[in-house]
């Protein structure tokens, strides 16, 4: 490929050197990774390998408080249902720059892709944990179809989304390694695969929602509504807005070599702007929330203790962050945007678990959640998670410009 | 040439209708709407019979290759918590106190409903689960994931789950005795019941069976046959002298189908991918002659060379 793209061949060796070890040679490579972070990376990884290789050999009981009544645990209520409202980023920044024209945003829309799609991959990894034979996960696309099920709606638009979003990632793939003509092919269907992306999203985050809905006698009536898929896509808008504010700011703040200069300059005026959108879709949700609630006719619910727990997720979670960001951009305040941003993050996980986990089956008397071997392994793939983004933050043209092709975007 | 493309103008247009309509009638019929099979069995189950033998389950675990009972089926013991079904156990019988205290305790046997229109095979995104037209709910176990989300939708908490088999976990319940009652025979449960509180028949008989019992032995029992609308109706059906809420039956679990609390979302799922691309495109060109009019700002034709 690097031939074909008309620079001269390079020895392997030196290849990778330049596009693997950062540059440096293999042992000096080698010796610079071991540092503190790594170390404790490599122990919680460690630490959850021989459970994960436990959940393969004793089957899903023995490292679960998954049950017959409780049939979706930590795994799924985290890795899904929390995970895929935070990958949402990849969709909104596409369509931000590329269909709604705004271009000041195109700094944020590599590192908001690479965060969707691997947001989407870990997913689909939480889902070969928990799914009972996860080597059957191709059947839904080629073996059966159980076209009447909101689930295989999810396993279709969660591959093929996976797949778009590697595609839009293809550009700075392309970049690492010099592919020119690859790289302007992959640029062609830019648009094209923005707006699948966008369909995509649409449906199945919605649809992580819908999958309640054939759960009428079983979810809290506070968190049960006919809106739950439009509850879920709303909200997963300001999920993702919120976190690529955090991912920008961790990157500015851990990774500052990763991030063009100008990029670093831009950071704090996108962030308010994001802030300012995030904003905008909280204070819809509420509107949404309210129908809801007004519709079902829920009101004496909130008297008790679910009630109480909704009033804390409405005003708590959405109310106050979304005060919290008007105030943080009325004052041009970046700083408050950036805490109200990792604020509203808890706020949908807290939202997702409470749909998938706390509020379902709310009637039954003794339940159990989060059994330690779970927490370690999820532990475990979040710290693998971390790393893999790192790694790529680190090789590939993500918050920086490729030399070779600056400013041609 | 013109009739010519008359001819291929009428052409695509019944093409198109046959295609739509046939997309209603076969496409999405996992989703129509569906009252059962007309000739299905069915079992009803009067209550007031029961005597807590455990029998049924006794039966239920030979017919179906289960490990049997662990202990006596005298020890009355196994009745101080409610059970429920699980992997090895396809239906359980469990005691709950009178409704006046001179009165002997009430027995319910609970297994798998037999939806007429199941929640679990509108959740299976596989379709490992359906209705057969004898009346059974049946699981095939060579296609299933074991993603567990027929057990998040039964409204009757029935499906279980082999949570420690890690080479092929399957979800179990029971199956109507399928096998038996396609060689005339009648379910394990029912044809052991000593007390002959199990009848097995054809659903449609047994619903005015029950209204007649009901009828010839005025205030003995609950005005209410339990499960022949409950989500949409129940090849299982039960007699009860007492209110169903009091002994674990669910209630408030609608006359509706649970098939119906999805097939909306289902149905704007192609809506979405044929208005999202007219849209968003619109968007798209819209944003794009608005940055290269003339007059907008500064950025040139290299600027927004690879954008678009």
């Amino acid at each position: 490929m690097t031939t074909k793209s008309g620079h001269a061949a390079v020895p392997p060796r030196q290849w990778m050197q330049e596009h693997l070890f950062e540059g440096k040679p293999l042992r000096a490579y080698l010796r610079e990774l071991v540092t503190p972070f790594h170390l404790v990376a490599g122990l919680i990884i460690l630490a959850g390998l021989p459970l994960v290789v436990m959940r393969y050999v004793l089957g899903l009981g023995a490292v679960t408080h998954a049950s017959n009544d409780q049939p979706w645990g930590l795994f799924l209520s985290w890795g899904l249902f929390s995970g895929v409202p935070l990958a949402s980023t990849g969709f909104l920044m596409a369509s931000a720059v590329y269909l709604f024209g705004l271009r000041q945003y195109y700094p944020l829309l590599r590192p908001a892709v690479l965060t969707g799609f691997i947001g989407y991959l870990f997913a689909v990894i939480y889902l070969l944990v928990d799914l009972g034979m996860p080597w059957r996960l191709p059947y839904p696309m080629f073996r059966a179809f159980g076209t009447g099920s909101v689930m295989f709606l999810v396993a279709w638009h969660v591959a093929l989304y996976l797949s778009t979003q590697l595609v839009e990632f293809c550009p700075a793939i392309f970049e690492w390694v010099g592919a020119d003509r690859f790289r302007r092919w992959a640029l062609r269907v830019t648009v094209g695969a923005t707006i699948f992306g966008v369909i995509l999203s649409t449906l199945h985050q919605s649809a992580l929602g819908a999958l309640f809905l054939l759960a009428p006698s079983k979810l809290h009536p506070l968190w049960y509504s006919p809106y739950l898929p439009l509850l879920f896509f709303v909200s997963s808008i300001f999920a993702g807005l919120s976190m690529l504010i955090v991912e920008s700011t961790l990157v500015s703040r851990l990774l500052p070599q990763r991030m063009d200069p100008a990029n670093h300059q831009a950071l704090d005026s996108l962030t308010l702007g994001l802030g300012k959108g995030a904003a905008l879709v909280l204070i819809t949700y509420f509107g949404l929330k309210m129908i809801g609630l007004a519709h079902g006719h829920h009101w004496a619910l909130l008297r008790s203790n679910y009630g109480a727990w909704f009033l804390i997720e409405m005003i708590g979670f959405v109310l106050l962050p979304c005060g919290l960001f008007l105030a943080g951009i009325r004052q041009a305040n970046v700083r408050l945007v950036r805490f109200t941003a990792i604020f509203t993050i808890l706020g949908v996980i807290a939202n997702r678990f409470t749909v998938s986990m706390f509020a379902f089956q709310w009637e039954l008397p003794h339940r159990e959640f989060f059994y330690w071997k779970e927490r370690i392994i999820v532990a475990a793939i979040v710290t693998v998670e971390v790393l893999v983004y790192r790694w790529i933050v680190n090789r590939l043209p993500v918050h920086k410009e490729h030399p070779r092709y600056a400013g041609m975007h | 040439m013109k009739s010519n493309r008359r001819h291929f103008v009428r052409g695509i247009a019944a093409g198109a209708g046959t295609l739509f309509f046939s997309q209603r009638a076969n496409a999405l019929s996992p989703v129509e709407h569906f009252t059962g099979y007309p000739d299905c069995f069915g079992l009803l189950m009067d209550l007031s019979l029961c005597i807590g033998c455990r029998k049924c389950e006794e039966a239920c675990k030979q017919a179906n290759q289960l490990p049997p009972i662990i202990g006596s089926l005298e020890d009355k013991a196994v009745f101080e918590r409610e059970r429920r079904t699980d992997a090895e156990n396809y239906t359980v019988v469990n005691r709950y106190p009178p409704a006046q205290p001179d009165k002997p305790p009430v027995f319910t046997k609970k297994q798998c409903m037999h939806c007429n229109e199941p929640a679990c095979a509108s959740a299976c995104l596989v379709g490992a689960f359906s209705k057969s037209k004898e009346g059974a709910v049946l699981y095939n176990k060579d296609i299933c994931l074991g993603c567990r989300y027929c057990m998040i939708a039964c409204p009757f908490n029935i499906p279980a789950y082999e949570y420690h088999n890690p080479t092929s976990p399957k979800v179990r319940k029971c199956t109507l005795c399928y096998e038996r009652i396609k060689k005339g025979e009648r379910p394990a449960c029912a044809a052991i019941c000593p007390r002959e509180a199990i009848t097995f028949g054809k659903r449609s008989d047994l619903i005015k069976q029950a209204a007649e019992t009901i009828r010839k032995h005025p205030g003995k029992y609950q005005d209410h046959i339990y499960g022949v609308s409950e989500a949409g109706g129940t090849s299982w059906l039960y007699l009860s002298e007492v209110p169903f809420a009091t002994i674990g039956f669910p209630m408030g679990l609608g006359t509706k189908p649970f098939a119906d609390y999805t097939r909306g979302f289902l149905s704007a799922v192609p809506v979405v991918f044929v208005v999202w691309p007219a849209l968003l495109g619109g968007f798209h060109l819209f944003t794009k002659s608005r940055q290269q009019a003339p007059t907008g700002d500064s950025g040139g034709p290299a600027d927004s060379k690879e954008i678009s």
